[in-house]
Parts: structure tokens; C-alpha cells; sequence
């Protein structure tokens, strides 16, 4: 399906290149495919980018470099150290700087022509018909649902193209929802998954390069829309399988059911994003188990003391290689096959990174009868705090 | 009808880490009996308490979904691909809870 989305079917009479432009976009102006018409398209439109993060930078990077006359970006987070390893419009020493000051800071240095505009604000029901309107397409890089749903349904409301991008781990989708005829996000999938628990953090992590993959190519169907040319991913879900270095294509129809885009709308007004997707309340994680604790420096304490306290470390082998507290490695989801190995006579403290996981252990072993167990409250983090600084965090 | 099914990222870890799993089915229902009956973890991922599907996964044979087709008697030729597709959203949660020990 070609969608040939006229963003700016006429070209204002005044827009024209400056001869600094004509030089700086000259590899396009020489492409039959692009030439002048295209490059006063890109200068005319108007891209938000809803997400600073993984995905914004490379798609900052590249729109600004392609000339896109006017880019919004939405983000309020500040910039981590964590986020380094993949998040490349930011450098070490934007660490603790709002996202958006050091993003606007790197894209216009790249290119100065070109006009950026921040929202440094979270993406609500009450704000969003106002920021996405300006814009002709919108794309969107956030890193939750309630947000993939909220711009969705803001584009089908608006009228507007959502360029879709997401991953996970090694894997990454990507699509074109919102053209007229075409399916969008809730006709793929109707509704979101329940909120989860705070992830395991063995099963968290994302390959630093695998949004560079994706948000290029977020880019690239961007362009392709604004220019009009080739084939875009509307009606199409690119599915991308890093460590396979595949890729394969869904078919994606419109839902004539879809209560956002269908034949009979029952949603015509942004909802509550936050409901919908089941979070109570905004940062409320769900409530985790309850189980003894022991403090790292209680622990220290007692080892000190000679006391005979069996560790359990129930990480991944490769969190072992990263930092170790030297404890017994049963991997959390092998408990339930080798809690034979452990004796229930002995003191057990059990840890994980930052508590969690070992918390659900500490749990699992009290119902199968354990009584002296307890969960290293904050895990290796908060040995590493309080008792020993030399144990790197991860 | 030998067929592959492909297992997404997010439930490999209830897959036994696999990302493809051979089977002989005839519908793609079958097919995904077999595999929920070989991986007895995977099938509160995939199915919610009233055994349907849960709607935040979709699943495609080669390039259909099966939503366009018929569903769970979709029926299957041989060398079919099914592919499991869940929504995915970066670094934050999945759907799939992590490991809770029962």
C-alpha cells in the first residue's frame, strides 16, 4: 500500500533555499528523487517527536540533518549515565541536564537553519490535542503504553500520520499508523497488557544500538512521507530481529470495529490513558511482596561477628561476572526445581540487584517452609551504598 | 502440517528460550495447544482465565493475521510460519509478569 500523504501539497511561494542551504543539502538537491521540491518539503514541515530517549536521538539527529524545517520534541526527563549507552544526541557531560536543553543544544548545532521547538512536559490527556496540533506528523518514541495509546488516538483524532517505532531487548517493530484508510495502533492492538510488575531486572536491558536501527528507520518512513515517495510502512509492520539479523513484514488492516478509527467510533475524545491501561496512579509501582529484611549493615554486622549466615544470590550467572557478594548462585526462576540444595536450618539471607527478585524468593522459601530467611533489603545496590562502595552498580 | 512458530523475545523465557518451536498441527488453534501444552508457563502469557487469547498478542500466519483469517481454525499448509506478535514498549514493563514462583 503506498500512502503518499500531501503534508504540504503547496508549496508557499516564498520558500525558497538560502545558498548556505543549497550547499548543506546539496546530496539531496542532486537526487532526482528529492531535488528542490523535496528539500523545500522538508523545509516546510512540521515533525514532533514525542520521546527524547533511545528513539529520539537518532530520529532527532537525522531529520535535523535532512532539513526538516520545524521539529518538536517532547520529553521531561533528565538526562541519566545509563542512558549513554545508547541515547547518542547526549554526551558525558549533559549527565544531570534536562534532556531537552541538551537535545536542542546538539541539533542545532547540526543544523542551525532549522527551527526547534520543546515541550518540556509529560504527555497528557489535557495537553496533547494542543501540542500535537501544529505539527503534520507526529512520531512517536516514548517507552510506555499508556503514551502509545494517548498519541494514537491524538492522531486519528487530529487527522494526523503517527510514525511508529518500539523495542524490546533485541527485537523492534515499526510501522505507519493514522494515513487515511490505514490501520492504527489499537486496530494491531486493541488493548494494552496488564501493567506489569516492576520487571525482572534479568529480563530488562536493551541492545544500545537496537533503537539506532529503528529510530533511523522512523526517520527514514518520516522523510518518505513529507516527500511523498516510495513505499511507506502504512499497512505494514516491519518487525526486526536483531540477533537474526531479519527482517519480516505483516500484513495490517484497518479494524472497521476500532473504536478510535473505524466505521463506528466510540472513542472521540482523548480518555485516561492511565486508567485504560490499568496503572493506579502515575508512579505507584504494584505492590511488591512482603517478606523479613535484614540492612546491608546489619549483615555486615553479623558476618563480621562470625556469625554462620548462608548467601544466596539469585541472580543471572552473567550479573555474577559483573559483581558478586561470593553468595550461592540458584538463578531466581530455578528455585522452585533446587531449593532442595538449600538446608532450612541455617540463616539464609538471599539478594539480587536491587531486592526485588530476591524478595519473591525470600517469599517462595517461607511458604515451602523456611523460617530463618530474609531478603537483603536494596540488594547489591545497597551494599554498595552502605558498605562497600568498591562493588560496582549496574 | 509441520509448522514453525515464532516465539517473541519478551516470552522466550517461557519458551524454554526458545525463538522457534516446531510442531504438527492442522489449525493454527492446534498449533498453539501444542505449544502451550509443551510450555505449560506460556499459556497464562498467551491465553486470559476465559481461554481466549489475550488481546494485547496478535497472531499472524506468514504475513496474515489470523483476525483477517479464521482465527483459530485458520488451517495450516505445510511449512506455515506462525508468528506471535505482542505490543512492545522499550525499556519500561512488558506484559509479561516476570517470574513469580508458584
Amino acid at each position: 500500500m503506498t500512502a503518499r500523504s500531501e503534508t504540504n501539497p503547496q508549496l508557499s511561494s516564498e520558500a525558497k533555499l538560502s545558498k548556505d542551504e543549497v550547499l548543506r543539502y546539496s546530496r539531496h538537491l542532486i537526487m532526482p528523487e528529492v531535488g528542490m521540491d523535496g528539500q523545500l518539503k522538508l523545509k516546510q514541515a512540521k515533525v514532533l517527536l514525542i520521546g527524547a530517549g533511545g528513539l529520539g536521538a537518532p530520529l532527532g539527529l537525522y531529520l535535523a540533518a535532512a532539513g526538516v524545517g520545524r521539529i518538536g520534541l517532547v520529553d521531561f526527563d533528565v538526562v541519566d549515565f545509563t542512558n549513554l549507552q545508547r541515547q547518542v544526541t547526549f554526551g558525558s557531560s549533559d549527565v544531570g541536564r534536562p534532556k531537552l536543553e541538551a537535545a536542542k543544544e546538539r541539533l542545532s548545532n547540526l543544523n542551525p537553519e532549522i527551527q526547534i521547538d520543546t515541550y518540556e512536559t509529560k504527555l497528557t490527556s489535557e495537553n496533547a490535542l494542543e501540542i500535537l496540533r501544529p505539527y503534520d506528523i507526529i512520531v512517536d518514541g516514548t517507552d510506555n503504553f499508556p503514551t502509545r495509546y494517548l498519541v494514537n488516538d491524538a492522531c486519528i483524532l487530529l487527522g494526523k500520520p503517527n510514525v511508529y517505532g518500539s523495542i524490546f531487548r533485541f527485537e523492534g517493530q515499526a510501522s505507519v499508523f493514522g494515513v487515511p484508510g490505514g490501520p492504527c495502533y489499537r486496530c494491531l492492538f486493541a488493548e494494552p497488557p496488564p501493567p506489569g510488575l516492576v520487571p525482572s531486572c534479568a529480563e530488562g536491558g536493551v541492545l544500545g544500538v537496537l533503537p539506532g536501527i529503528i529510530g533511523s528507520i522512523q526517520a527514514l518512513e518520516t522523510i518518505k512521507l513529507i516527500l511523498g515517495s516510495g513505499d511507506s510502512l502504512a499497512g505494514r509492520l516491519l518487525l526486526f530481529d536483531a540477533l537474526a539479523m531479519r527482517f519480516r513484514e505483516l500484513k495490517l488492516r484497518r479494524n472497521p470495529e476500532c473504536p478510535v478509527c473505524g466505521d463506528h467510533r466510540t472513542i472521540t475524545k482523548l480518555i485516561d490513558y492511565e486508567q485504560f491501561c490499568g496503572i493506579r496512579g502515575e508512579d505507584s509501582p504494584a505492590p511488591a511482596v512482603t517478606v523479613p529484611e535484614i540492612e546491608p549493615r546489619e549483615l555486615k554486622a553479623r558476618l563480621d561477628r562470625g556469625d554462620d549466615v548462608f548467601i544466596l544470590d539469585v541472580r543471572e550467572p552473567h550479573e555474577v561476572q559483573i559483581c558478586t557478594l561470593n553468595g550461592y548462585l540458584i538463578p531466581l526462576g530455578e528455585i522452585p526445581r533446587r531449593a532442595s540444595e538449600l538446608d532450612s536450618a541455617r540463616e539464609i539471607v538471599v539478594h539480587c540487584r536491587s531486592g526485588k527478585r530476591s524478595a519473591e524468593a525470600v517469599d517462595f522459601l517461607r511458604k515451602a517452609g523456611f523460617r530463618k530467611i530474609w531478603n537483603l533489603k536494596g540488594g547489591i545496590l545497597a551494599w554498595s551504598d552502605q558498605v562497600d562502595p568498591s562493588v560496582p552498580k549496574y | 502440517m509441520s509448522v514453525k512458530i515464532l516465539i517473541p523475545t519478551p516470552l522466550r523465557p517461557y519458551a524454554g528460550k526458545e525463538g522457534c518451536v516446531q510442531v504438527d498441527a492442522r489449525t493454527v488453534g492446534e498449533a498453539l495447544d501444542l505449544l502451550t501444552g509443551r510450555f505449560a508457563e506460556l499459556r497464562k502469557h498467551l491465553y486470559a482465565d476465559d481461554g481466549r487469547l489475550r488481546n494485547f498478542v496478535n497472531v499472524f500466519v506468514n504475513d496474515e493475521d489470523i483476525r483477517s483469517l479464521q482465527k483459530d481454525n485458520t488451517p495450516l499448509k505445510e511449512g506455515d510460519i506462525i508468528s506471535i506478535i505482542p505490543s512492545i514498549a522499550g525499556g519500561s514493563s512488558t506484559g509479561f509478569q516476570p517470574v513469580r514462583l508458584e
